[in-house]
């Protein structure tokens, strides 16, 4: 075989799943179906937080058509998280609740059954004995001393090095906040967000004869999910043959492990192909979600334009679980102060338990979060010392050298260009001093050298 | 409850098939006769990818008792077009980058396609209010638009 001829860049190239996608022809996973297949249903806490003391799966055992009830007994390895992978811990949710519930819509047992409809009533039939205890809902109070400590390391925060919260320190903020012209200060918060994409999540898992498991998942981490499921199965993850690749929306909600471990579980128990799929219900209330996030900046900005010190309190709202979320606080944290030079740089983000559904990765989640409050932030520093839009972030904008507060020396930086490319698009007419600025020119922004 | 037998033309093609009396025509285009084009997105009638036409009206499919398809004609997107040889929508839809994740695809084609069987010069906002049943997620409504939009225009050339 020869070198082939390099010449996509600048081509229109038709997407190689497109026809499949416009004629119906796509198999994705709800389309999987196998003779003999059974139906999985979960059941799920119908409270925000509480203890649990029984649960009774009698009755529906003894439905007609039911065929198994998976509880936590049934789960070789119950105390996960997803990211131990890369190092996070302490493991802290369980595949199925058996001593306590964080969140409503936690799931506790399923129920496998024939069909879909017996499997969803025999789940109706499940009695659970929970004692409700009064929810953290507020990440304000979860970090209050007068908040219950609903982790079982005795907080409400992830700990980063020992600390309650992720710390960046560069320069000296207080020293430099006494020597700004102006403190500008600004609150910015975003409600969760669902991805809400069009297919639910679902899972099919058929035992093969010679002890495998075929297992077909929208997950969109499909190497991720066969390393934690063979983690929670204790087995090795060369009994797992993993399906995937094709997924009907994703932005980040199909990265969390939550369906395959369960519905692997429950084809070992029974012997037999078990579909899981979601409701929409599930999908947008049981589901990750974006995490909520409240920031609060404070910030010491000269005549100028120039900003000399940053100061920023971030709380993001974990829910009951990891999930992605310490990892996200982590991209949050660095992300914080912004693509700007700021010699004077103080973060405090924190990575807040509450009794909500879990949160998790969507779409740039951590970094998103903090742009949205960086540019609202420089709006306002803008309108308050009455200087143009354009120029604050082109004053402040990284130069090429610079150090980050991350203690990363800014490389290969278009910022700059960035900007003057989209003055140029919308047919704006940048002053001359602007213009002539790039990320090499350090003299644009004070000279700031970090 | 016992299984009741309907029969309707499905895709041109007479079919008969034992239905449960509360089950929907979408679980038994699926689950029945596994015509998997047809998609179930909230089974609610909220998302629009179950659409398919009866006696050429789009229909939420997640709605409809299968019960009710007695004696009607259906469509489904396996019905207008193949691979080999798509429907002008289809092959648009394709061109265009209108599908990306695909999971809407079917309802929003068929959609289309009850719009210009009825009205083959429809405006911009007419697509859009036809469409205006059927969410995406990914894609964006723009080439979408764009894709129904160059088969009223190709329609008109030829």
């Amino acid at each position: 075989m020869g070198v082939k001829q390099l010449g996509i860049v600048g081509q229109s190239v038709k997407r190689r799943d497109g026809i499949g996608h416009v004629t119906g022809q796509t198999q994705y996973v709800d389309d999987v179906f196998y003779p003999g297949m059974l139906w999985l249903k979960m059941v799920r806490s119908p409270i925000s937080r509480g203890i649990i003391h029984r649960i009774d799966t009698s009755k529906a055992e003894a439905f007609p058509g039911v065929v198994a009830v998976v509880t936590a007994k049934d789960v070789p390895n119950n105390w996960y998280t997803i990211l131990c992978l890369i190092g996070v811990e302490p493991n802290d949710e369980p595949v199925l609740a058996h001593e306590e519930v964080m969140y409503m819509g936690e799931p506790i047992c399923a129920i496998v059954a024939e069909t879909e409809a017996i499997a969803a009533e025999a789940a109706g039939l499940v009695k659970l004995d929970i004692e409700e205890l009064p929810p953290v809902l507020d990440m304000e109070f979860a970090i209050s001393p007068d908040a219950p400590a609903i982790k079982k390391w005795g907080n409400n925060t992830f700990m980063y090095d020992g600390y309650n919260h992720r710390k960046l320190r560069f320069g000296d903020f207080e020293k430099a906040i006494q020597q700004a012209d102006h403190v500008i200060e600004g609150d910015y918060s975003l409600s969760p967000i669902e991805h809400a994409p069009i297919e639910t999540h679902c899972c099919v898992v058929k035992p093969e004869p010679d002890g495998r498991l075929t297992v077909h998942s929208n997950t969109q981490a499909l190497y991720f999910t066969m390393d934690n499921t063979a983690i929670i199965l204790q087995v090795p993850s060369q009994r797992l043959h993993m399906i995937g690749g094709t997924v009907g929306g994703g932005f980040g909600g199909k990265v969390d492990v939550i369906t395959e471990p369960i519905t692997c579980i429950a084809a070992m128990k029974t012997g037999r192909p078990v579909k899981w799929r979601w409701t929409r219900e599930e999908e947008m209330r049981k589901s990750s979600t974006r995490a909520g996030v409240k920031m609060h900046y404070t910030d010491g900005v000269m005549n100028d334009g120039r900003i000399i010190a940053r100061k920023v309190r971030s709380l993001e709202d974990a829910g009951a679980y990891h999930r992605h979320s310490p990892y996200g606080v982590q991209k949050h944290m660095a992300n914080l102060p912004g693509p700007y030079t700021i010699p004077n740089v103080w973060v405090d983000a924190y990575c807040v338990y509450t009794n909500r559904q879990p949160s998790s990765a969507m779409r740039g989640f951590g970094v998103t979060e903090a742009t949205f409050a960086v540019e609202c932030q420089m709006e306002r520093i803008a309108r308050t010392i009455g200087i143009d839009s354009w120029e604050i972030r082109l004053i402040n904008a990284y130069r090429n050298g610079q150090m980050r507060p991350v203690q990363k020396v800014v490389e290969d930086a278009t910022l700059i260009e960035t900007i003057q490319a989209a003055a140029e698009l919308i047919g704006y007419e940048l002053p001359a001093h602007l213009k002539a600025m790039s990320s090499d020119d350090y003299a644009g922004n004070g000279g700031h050298h970090g | 409850m016992e299984s009741i037998t309907v029969t309707f033309k499905l895709n041109g093609k007479t079919t008969a098939v034992a239905v449960e009396p509360l089950e929907s025509l979408r679980t038994v285009l699926r689950e029945h006769l596994h015509l998997h084009a047809t998609k179930a997105g909230c089974g609610q009638g909220g998302c629009g990818s179950c659409t398919v036409l009866v006696n050429g009206e789009p229909i939420l499919s997640c709605l409809m008792l299968a019960a009710l398809a007695d004696g009607q004609e259906i469509t489904t997107l396996e019905g207008i077009g193949t691979a080999q040889h798509m429907h002008p929508l289809q092959a648009a839809f394709f061109d265009r980058f209108a599908a990306q994740c695909g999971y809407c695809s079917p309802g929003m084609i068929m959609a289309a396609k009850a719009l210009l069987d009825k009205n083959p010069h429809p405006t911009r906002a007419e697509i859009a209010e036809a469409l205006a049943g059927n969410l995406c997620r990914c894609t964006g409504y723009v080439a979408i638009l764009d894709a129904v939009e160059a088969v009223v225009t190709q329609m008109q050339e030829a």
